[in-house]
């Protein structure tokens, strides 16, 4: 019998070119690359320079998401970008990805979307591969028992050029969620109290296995969202071992494999999830049945608490500072908080099961009179699913504005953005100060508690909205 | 990238912990297609009022950068977004080292590809350092430790030794994995 292996040690031990030693990391191979528009110029520009094409275009794919408006073209069929230089970088990827023979899922095509939301929807993200993105939510496609982890753009010049990276091997972390949800409660829910527990920094050097009854019972959707917020415990992996959810979500889709190969792939996958008998480098355990929906209150995702409770009295992870300009006091009821903007979307909650959660709120409701609310789908197919089942005129009812596919207010660079001193409730992955726009105060929450703020214009539990619906 | 073995510089303190990349360079500077000249947006929103002119309080010593080329920060510097600007923006500015107690896995490989030297110390030489801004101080990437010329910090530090290597002989560490193209040819011939 051989020595019972994590799924991380699995997924490491396939990809290893040249074996780490004291001196040098491993050189470890990429199984794809994903790049977008932002963090891909720079790299370009390293293999022009040195004379290097893309070792394999075939297992490189890019999306157009960070830069790109969420409003359609105007009267002269130009898109509104936020600046020439936004609509200057797009166009460098174009051109880059063109020269070098690299699929580019561009601003016409119907495949375009968040580079973390069309991965798994088009079966490009499978159990067993690594995958890198220069983005550092790339941790997103470890739902699939995946190696996935962001890059910076050096690295991306690596992969583009050499198709592999210099590594050391991370420690492990095992986060087991026993029990059931509640309902009302939500993967997000889950991430956002996980991160409460053990803090921004706890998962750097870790790889991070999401396990237990709770996370067996989530949609890949749900793991998405979860492993997506692994890097805001300072994890750059996070990883859910493949089960038959997993199966059922691959099958069928346009690069998945098919047929026979299908059977093959399939159960490979199926031998890769944690031997039993091993050790982690570290275990937490969390009662999944004792999370409340949550909602930040600081300027660090570790700064959560329940949304039906208050602040903590003695200010929790968040510091003078971070609860002076969230305006929050310690100790003060969530429900005291007024909202004046509300973003649901992101990588981390713009899948079609997140707007149905939101849509479950604001069916036959009305976003507050001094609330905005954004509604930014993930992908174009998400938008079509979305639209297919009426989930659009549910929002554009309720007053809130259905937009196109992109990264949006979540990093806040396309021009979608809240103004300095207002409160926005936002389904994205990051309360820094500044984030969504210069002196704006985020508050991060789930799909269903960001609609039921938007409905009751304060910080509010969801689940009495949800069982009214 | 040149070899470096010694920085002699002195220390600008940011008490704050969890420096994330969105305060070293916000978003809106990301539209750029080029690495040149970041450090004009180097932590914007702490440097520059609404209007664009400089702070008058600001910690940040915009008349003497090169002789303050060290930030020590708080706790878990740099966490947040894989975006190399932030460290492209923090040399760019003048900064060629940062000090913390921990600081974040991904910024820490960026910064070591493009010559800041990440260094996390233990919490007492950190707090010690916390509490003399300005000071001088010497980062020796040989003898791998910290030190302050009237001896009150004496600290070691680890680096990845790669990484390490490659700042002392000043090389690019994709060169390292171009060589070995073989052993790469043959992963891609067994494995597709």
């Amino acid at each position: 019998m051989s020595e019972p292996k994590t799924l991380f040690d699995k997924l490491w031990e396939r990809h290893i070119v040249r074996p780490e030693t004291e001196e040098a990391p491993a050189i470890v191979y990429i199984d794809m690359h994903l790049i977008h528009e932002v963090t891909s110029p720079q790299a370009f520009q390293v293999l022009k320079d040195r004379g290097l094409t893309v070792r394999r275009p075939d297992r490189t794919f890019a999306t157009l998401d960070h830069s790109t408006p969420t409003l359609p073209p105007g009267p002269d069929g130009a898109l509104p970008y936020a600046t020439e230089a936004a609509a200057e970088q797009v166009d460098t990827l174009v051109k880059n990805c063109a020269a070098q023979g690299i699929t580019l899922f561009g601003l016409d095509d119907p495949r375009r979307g968040i580079v973390h939301v069309i991965g798994p929807e088009l079966g490009l993200t499978q159990p067993g591969k690594t995958i890198v993105c220069g983005d550092s939510h790339t941790s997103t496609h470890g739902a699939f028992g995946a190696f996935a982890f962001g890059i910076g753009t050096t690295e991306v010049g690596h992969v583009l050029a050499t198709q592999c990276l210099l590594l050391r091997k991370p420690k492990t972390m095992r986060i087991t969620f026993e029990g059931a949800l509640a309902p009302g409660v939500s993967a997000k829910d889950m991430a956002l109290a996980a991160i409460a527990r053990i803090g921004a920094d706890a998962g750097q050097g870790k790889a991070i296995e999401f396990a237990g009854p709770a996370v067996r019972a989530l949609s890949m959707e749900g793991r998405m969202t979860l492993c997506n917020m692994s890097i805001e415990a300072g994890a750059r992996v996070g990883l859910v071992a493949p089960d038959e959810t997993t199966l059922a979500y691959l099958r069928g889709r346009d690069y998945a494999p098919k047929d026979a190969d299908w059977d093959a792939a399939a159960a490979d996958w199926m031998s890769l999830p944690t031997d039993d008998g091993v050790a982690f480098d570290e275990e937490v355990a969390i009662d999944a049945a004792s999370i409340a929906p949550m909602a930040t209150f600081g300027t660090s995702p570790d700064a959560a608490a329940p949304v039906d409770g208050a602040a903590p009295a003695d200010g929790g992870r968040a510091d003078d500072a971070a609860l002076a300009y969230m305006r929050i006091d310690r100790g003060q009821a969530f429900q005291e908080v007024e909202v004046n903007r509300v973003f649901i979307g992101s990588c981390t909650n713009s899948r079609l099961e997140d707007l149905r959660a939101a849509a479950q709120v604001l069916r036959g409701r009305k976003v507050s009179d001094n609330v905005i609310a954004l509604v930014v789908p993930g992908s174009e197919a998400v938008r079509r699913d979305a639209e297919a089942e009426g989930l659009h005129q549910v929002f554009e009812a309720a007053g809130a504005e259905w937009r196109l596919p992109g990264c949006s207010m979540c990093i806040a660079m396309n021009g979608d953005k809240g103004e300095a001193g207002e409160l926005v409730v936002s389904t994205s992955n990051r309360n820094f100060v500044g984030r969504q726009g210069a002196g704006v105060r985020t508050v991060l929450a789930s799909p269903a508690t960001a609609a039921a703020a938007a409905v009751a214009g304060r910080l509010v539990d969801p689940r009495p909205y949800l069982r009214e619906a | 990238m040149q070899a470096m073995s010694k920085i002699t510089t002195r220390t600008v303190v940011l008490e704050n912990e969890n420096v994330d990349t969105d305060q070293i360079i916000p978003a809106r500077f990301l539209t750029t297609t080029s690495r040149a000249g970041l450090g004009a947006h180097a932590f914007a929103d702490w440097r520059y009022e609404d209007d664009g002119a400089l702070k008058a309080d600001s910690l940040f010593r915009e008349d003497a950068r090169d002789d303050f080329g060290v930030l020590v920060a708080g706790h878990n510097f740099g966490c947040g977004s894989s975006r190399e600007h932030a460290p492209w923006a923090l040399l760019d500015f003048g900064f060629r080292a940062v000090i913390s107690t921990k600081i974040a896995d991904i910024f820490t490989g960026n910064a070591l590809k493009n010559g800041l030297v990440p260094v996390e110390v233990d919490a007492a030489t950190h707090a010690d350092l916390m509490e003399q801004p300005g000071v001088e101080l010497t980062i020796d990437l040989e003898a791998m430790r910290v030190t302050t010329p009237n001896g009150g910090v004496d600290a070691p530090f680890r680096l990845e030794p790669f990484a390490r290597r490659c700042l002392l002989d000043g090389v690019d560490p994709l060169g390292a994995i171009l060589a070995r193209d073989a052993d790469i040819a043959a992963y891609e011939a067994v494995h597709g």
